[in-house]
């Protein structure tokens, strides 16, 4: 496996080297070291609950930017279906997706009609499903990543697809490359992400070889630029349609979106990446198998939640869905049959197994590994249990794992640091009171006489 | 193995469990689940393992007033324990049996002793000992060793 790319990055300019990001990263994967804090990259899932919780702004998500258009000859943007509720309420669908020609791009293919598509195959999938249950969505690349470390047992119930990002670029260039007579490398497909976990998910695919994706763009870099051009439909007077995605595909931009457009029996929807580890944690018990499937989405409220989305979640959430009340009803776009068609061709079934990755494991030998655990567990006790942060690991726990691992001393303990200090003075203050007999009083107790007995 | 020295690494955990603490069981098992990823163990044993904790420690929670449950880990394998005092079981074939459960209708609304807690364990265990006394308390061990063909009485 090549090097792991990550999205999520640190501005060291504007990191105070705070604790904040460090105890509520989910993976423990951040540390401060030398006042700033460091990432360790090969635990960071990009789930982006730093970047929510810096007060500097110093975590940010590294996209790609519309420079990048220039390198293909026709551009696509697929914008998430979380997109459309960035935008105030009088605003229409066609409106935005027509304005993506004025920031360049040629087409614009929505994520959400790949979102059907997906759901229709995943429904399909769960109809004939005997395997252990519940089915987990494929969807959310950050829960993926949060199960390889610390759910692997749990990846086999995955169902196996493509990301409806996937899909949507590999329909959209087929079908561009088929009408205009481009090969398919000169056309670039851009997704319009509002995280930086499908960042890395194009670079590092999990469950495909190759990212049909070209490029992921965060949200937030053309936000401005969308908004300038929202009026160019109504100033051009152009009466194409351009809205494909009914509400069935729609809805996935929130949480529960995704379950009502797979209609299994019986399906649960968990958002924010503590609950989704809760809720892992209990299904790793063996509860919850009565459940047909289960949506998980590492950002509170689902994509609308998105680290790079503009709008609060809430409000994002709402204006999604008053779009899907008035734009949603269209008829869709493929007919059951030719959804079923594109199903039995198994095109967007996945074909990559998402490996665990082991890297909580202390030592490769279970002797060796238990020895260090046991070291660990003596270090744990010895520290203060306070959890403060002070020494740059999340927790006491976690400092005395970076001890073992010798990435940290037991002296970085502030706590510790000053038991030490303390007995050292005392130390000093003994030293001070002893007086050489030179200089003592010592009449009485060092009587030459005495001495010499 | 560890070389020449006779030391031999061990962790031992230790929790205690209330009457009706069943939130006690599953916070066990993840933590001994973490413990074990740590140390390396393989996802399926690892599984094993975290159902036996979490099913023992559920019992107590149910039937006993107080007990305690307690994790021993060593390079051979792991042995979990669970003593408690409370109304012990009568008959012990018969709780041994899926479905066959003495917990309460309010216990059961909750979702819990559906009467699969003792024969899962044992299912899950290479080694599984049980001895109660009525009104008095019940003990409980199971053993897992790591590795697969090891079973009862190879060890040692």
């Amino acid at each position: 496996m090549n090097t792991y790319f990550h999205s999520v990055t640190l501005d060291t300019e504007k990191c105070k080297g705070c604790t904040n990001c460090i105890k509520r990263c989910p993976v423990e994967a951040i540390r401060v070291r030398d006042g700033k804090a460091v990432i360790v990259e090969e635990r960071c899932i990009d789930c982006g609950e730093c970047i929510r919780e810096c007060p500097n702004h110093a975590k940010v998500a590294v996209t790609d930017t519309l420079e990048k258009l220039s390198e293909y000859y026709y551009n696509i943007a697929l914008p998430a279906p979380s997109f459309f509720g960035q935008f105030k309420e009088q605003v229409n669908i066609e409106d935005v997706l027509a304005a993506f020609a004025g920031i360049g791009f040629d087409e614009v293919f929505e994520v959400a009609l790949a979102a059907e598509i997906v759901g229709h195959a995943v429904h399909e999938y769960l109809a004939q499903y005997k395997g252990k249950r519940p089915v987990f969505s494929s969807a959310c690349p950050a829960v993926l990543r949060l199960m390889q470390i610390k759910y692997p047992e749990l990846l086999e119930q995955v169902a196996p697809f493509l990301t409806p990002m996937e899909v949507a670029a590999r329909l959209a260039k087929e079908d561009a490359a088929r009408r205009i007579g481009v090969p398919i490398e000169e056309i670039g497909a851009f997704f319009i992400s509002p995280c930086p976990a499908k960042v890395t998910e194009m670079r590092n695919p999990m469950t495909t070889k190759d990212s049909a994706v070209n490029g992921v763009i965060g949200v937030n870099l053309i936000y401005k630029d969308i908004i300038k051009h929202l009026g160019d439909r109504n100033l051009s007077g152009a009466t194409e349609n351009l809205q494909r995605a009914t509400r069935l595909g729609m809805a996935w931009g929130y949480i529960t979106g995704e379950s009502h457009n797979i209609a299994a029996a019986t399906t649960l929807a968990v958002s924010g990446i503590h609950n989704v580890i809760s809720l892992l944690e209990e299904i790793e018990r063996g509860e919850l198998k009565d459940v047909d499937f289960v949506e998980l989405q590492a950002c509170t409220g689902g994509c609308v939640g998105g680290p790079l989305n503009i709008q609060n979640l809430f409000v994002g959430r709402i204006r999604l869905r008053d779009l899907i009340k008035r734009f949603g009803g269209r008829e869709r776009y493929f007919t059951e049959e030719e959804l079923s068609g594109i199903c039995r061709d198994n095109r967007f079934v996945a074909t990559e197994p998402i490996e665990p990755r082991a890297i909580m494991t202390l030592d490769e030998d279970v002797s060796r590994a238990l020895m260090k655990m046991e070291r660990l567990d003596q270090i744990t006790n010895e520290l203060p249990g306070l959890d403060c942060g002070a020494c740059g690991s999340p927790n006491c726990r976690a400092l005395a794992e970076d001890i073992i691992r010798g990435i940290a001393y037991e002296s970085d303990c502030v706590i510790k640091l000053r038991e030490k200090v303390k007995i050292l003075a005392e130390e000093i203050l003994d030293l001070a009171r002893i007086i050489p007999p030179s200089m003592s009083d010592g009449s009485k107790k060092n009587e030459p006489g005495n001495d010499q007995r | 193995m560890v070389d020449s020295l006779t030391y031999t690494p061990q962790i031992t955990l230790e929790f205690e469990i209330g009457e009706k603490d069943f939130f006690v069981a599953g916070e066990c098992a993840s933590r001994v689940k973490k413990t074990l990823q740590q140390i390396g163990l393989k996802q399926d044993v690892i599984k094993r393992i975290a159902i036996i904790i979490y099913e023992a420690a559920m019992n107590v929670a149910i039937h006993a007033t107080s007990g305690k449950v307690t994790v021993h880990v060593d390079p051979d394998g792991i042995t979990i324990t669970t003593q408690d005092i409370g109304a012990g079981i009568e008959d012990i074939d018969l709780a041994m049996k899926e479905g066959y459960s003495t917990a309460t209708y309010e216990i059961r609304e909750m979702g819990f002793g559906a009467g699969m807690g003792l024969s899962n364990i044992k299912q899950c265990s290479d080694n599984f000992y049980l001895e109660s006394k009525v009104r008095v308390g019940t003990k409980l061990e199971a053993k897992v060793f790591f590795k697969d063909q090891k079973k009862a009485g190879e060890d040692t």
